[in-house]
């Protein structure tokens, strides 16, 4: 019988033993294997969850109904850069909508869209728990806070040029980000592990997908 | 005040206060050998009880009486809460991303005291950077034999397992997040059984917040007794808030309460940039019944007081707005979030919060009837019976209800505001 997943890396693969190593039951590991999964597929894609499905011995429908609840599971895929602007309450008060409009312009992506090239896609968010440093973005999930009209189109002009392989939230709030909701204490070591490689570990390519 | 119990370490050691070494030099991990070497479960949970200490998660249902009701059989789990995402609400990141190892030692020394050998840590998918720091102490802790096999040369065993959420509120919601945890659909699940009797897998669980958790090690090194002596009697210990809208200091403050609301917006947060008048504050998160300055600024800032007031403390979140604000816009902000929101399983809620977002719009829109506030009132006495407070639950969880908050607000506060707007032709910054 050949695994589900011979052709995955050999990393995921060894993540998916530890992640279903670490609940009493397989089915808590649908939302954790979705994330490697998407990191595999570069979006959670029919071919993801009926893998997903196997490894938790659930039907692949189980696994889309789950997947379709979460927003982060992003089943059509998004571009190298996902660009998430909160404009809830507090950034909304901060100035959140004129932050999202400059981003909007400047990729080329509407909200909810990704730009012709693939390069953004744009999202507006619900509250990101950043409210004070308001108005927060994310890249890939990676945070920035304090973030000015001006600044949110410079960074998505260095997204443009530089083409980061890998974008650290400590670098980009240092360049484009405001004041904090709290001082975020020393800057994480690169190589630094998320439990579920979401994210990838922090500094490795692939984050956010 | 930043400094009294769960943010000290932070505050005196900015650099590393997350890292074991400097967690440990700190008297790190000594509540948890006194509870293992030197208490029973049952006098850990005394120390508890004796506290006073309520949730932190919303709630403010107290901790010890609680665990009181966790059913015998086993296994049993314990559940932390770091799904944190009512607006205005940042907190518990900041717990979890500066003091992980403290937030570590809490869930020890709590399952120790509840006889559990497996703990849960739900962190919302958007907190990379507090899931790295957390997973990161749970395997430090590992390695230095604070969790796993045999903890501290004892015969406690615990393995803690962090669990990434991905992306909806709902899952803070106590079932929810164990329907999540379950590999499920956030979806709340009616209530009873509690989760203290049938939880994750069926089993008795306890669900605790970040915050609450985090107290644990202060009040086994320093007693429950002198937990509950800090601060008013219904409201003991230290709260963080988090601060933000229009304000000099946003940020989070770890507060005892009983100041007023006066000292803490003017005081604690520096006053309303430029000068401005303050037109009405969220004394707890976007869920909450909103204050104005002419009713509340003498106020108690606690957990009674400002629940007698007919609002709620919640999680903690003030969300401060100045005269400059449209308030229907603002309403129309929160509403949409309960909106998108709503898991969709109760007709009320789900149908609801879309019509009074729909409604708001219009209103900011331009397009506004002057029977549309009866109309929002309508609609929101629909979701909850009677708009009283606390709201009349005709839903399986209180996200329904608590979309309505926002509406009575500005109804209550601000009439004359939108009867203008209906009349002059709305605001397009909605
Ligand atoms: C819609 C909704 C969202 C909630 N979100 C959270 C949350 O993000 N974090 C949290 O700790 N509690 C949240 N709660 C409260 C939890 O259901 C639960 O009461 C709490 O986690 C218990 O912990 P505590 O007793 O330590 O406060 C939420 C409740 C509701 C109804
Ligand atoms: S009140 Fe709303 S969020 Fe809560 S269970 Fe019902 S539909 Fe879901
Ligand atoms: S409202 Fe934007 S981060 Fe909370």
């Amino acid at each position: 019988m050949s695994s589900p997943i011979s052709a995955w890396s050999h990393a995921s693969q060894e993540r998916v033993q530890t992640i279903l190593d670490s609940y009493p039951e397989p089915r808590s590991a649908i939302m954790p294997l979705l994330y490697i999964a998407s990191l595999e597929h570069d979006r959670v894609s029919p071919e993801a969850m009926r893998q997903v499905a196997e490894l938790t011995g659930v039907t692949p429908a189980q696994v889309a109904s789950v997947a379709s609840f979460y927003t982060m599971f992003k089943r059509d895929g998004v571009g190298e850069y996902l660009v998430s602007v909160c404009t809830s309450i507090s950034c909304f008060l901060r100035g959140a909508d004129d932050v999202l409009e400059v981003v909007e312009d400047a990729t080329g992506a509407r909200r909810g869209e990704t730009s012709s090239d693939g390069t953004f896609t744009v999202e507006h968010v619900e509250c990101i728990g950043s409210c004070g440093g308001a108005p927060a973005v994310q890249v890939n999930y990676e945070l920035i806070e304090g973030v000015s009209t001006d600044n949110g189109r410079k960074l998505v002009a260095w997204l443009k040029d530089t083409k980061p392989q890998v974008v650290l939230a400590d670098e980009m709030q240092q360049l484009f980000g405001g004041s904090r909701s709290f001082d975020w204490g020393g800057p994480e070591p690169e190589g630094a592990i998320a439990p579920v490689p979401a994210f990838g570990p922090y500094g490795s390519s692939g984050e956010g997908r | 005040m930043t400094d009294l119990i769960l943010t000290a370490r932070m505050t005196a050691h900015p650099a590393d206060s997350h890292m074991i070494d400097r967690f440990v030099a700190t008297g790190g991990y000594s509540a948890l050998r006194k509870a293992l070497t030197e208490l029973t479960p049952e006098e850990v949970k005394d120390e508890v009880k004796a506290s006073n200490m309520r949730g932190r998660g919303g709630a403010g249902f107290p901790t010890g009486v609680k665990w009181g009701f966790l059913a015998a059989s086993e296994p049993r789990y314990l559940v932390v809460n770091g799904d944190e995402s009512e607006p205005g609400t940042f907190n518990d990141r900041q717990l979890m991303e500066r003091d992980p190892h403290q937030l570590v030692e809490g869930i020890a020394i709590s399952s120790y005291a509840l006889g559990i050998g497996h703990a849960f840590v739900y962190i919302r998918g958007e907190y990379p950077r507090s899931a790295r720091r957390v997973q990161r102490a749970i395997e430090e802790a590992y390695a230095a034999g604070y969790l796993g096999d045999g903890i501290l040369g004892t015969d406690f065993s615990l393995d803690v397992t962090v669990h990434l959420g991905g992306g909806a509120y709902i899952c803070g919601e106590e079932t929810a997040l164990l329907n999540s945890l379950e590999g499920r659909r956030g979806e709340p699940r009616l209530k009873p059984p509690f989760p203290a009797v049938e939880g994750l897998y069926a089993k008795p669980t306890i669900v605790n917040n970040v915050e609450s958790i985090s107290n644990v090690p202060w009040i086994v090194n320093n007693s429950g007794t002198s937990y509950a002596a800090i601060g008013p009697e219904r409201s003991a210990g230290t709260k963080m808030l988090s601060i933000s809208g229009h304000i000099n200091k946003p940020g989070n403050h770890e507060i005892i309460m009983g100041m007023t609301w006066r000292d803490m917006i003017y005081d604690l947060g520096g006053g309303i940039p430029d000068d401005r008048a303050l037109k009405t504050w969220i004394p707890g998160g976007a869920s909450a019944p909103w204050f104005v300055p002419e009713e509340h600024l003498d106020t108690i800032l606690s957990i009674d007081d400002v629940a007698a007031n007919g609002s709620m403390i919640g999680a903690g979140a003030v969300v401060v707005m100045d005269e400059t604000t449209n308030v229907v816009a603002a309403a129309h902000r929160i509403v949409r979030f309960f909106a998108h929101e709503s898991c969709g399983q109760c007709t009320p809620c789900r149908e609801g919060t879309r019509w009074l977002e729909d409604v708001l719009k219009r209103i900011l829109d331009g397009r506004g009837r002057p029977e549309d506030i009866d109309l929002l009132l309508d609609i929101s006495d629909n979701i909850s019976p009677g708009l009283s407070w606390p709201p009349a639950m005709t839903t399986i969880c209180p996200l329904g209800p608590s979309a309505v908050s926002p509406v009575t607000s500005i109804t209550r506060w601000f009439l004359p505001e939108i009867e203008a707007m209906i009349a002059g032709g709305g605001d397009s910054d909605g």
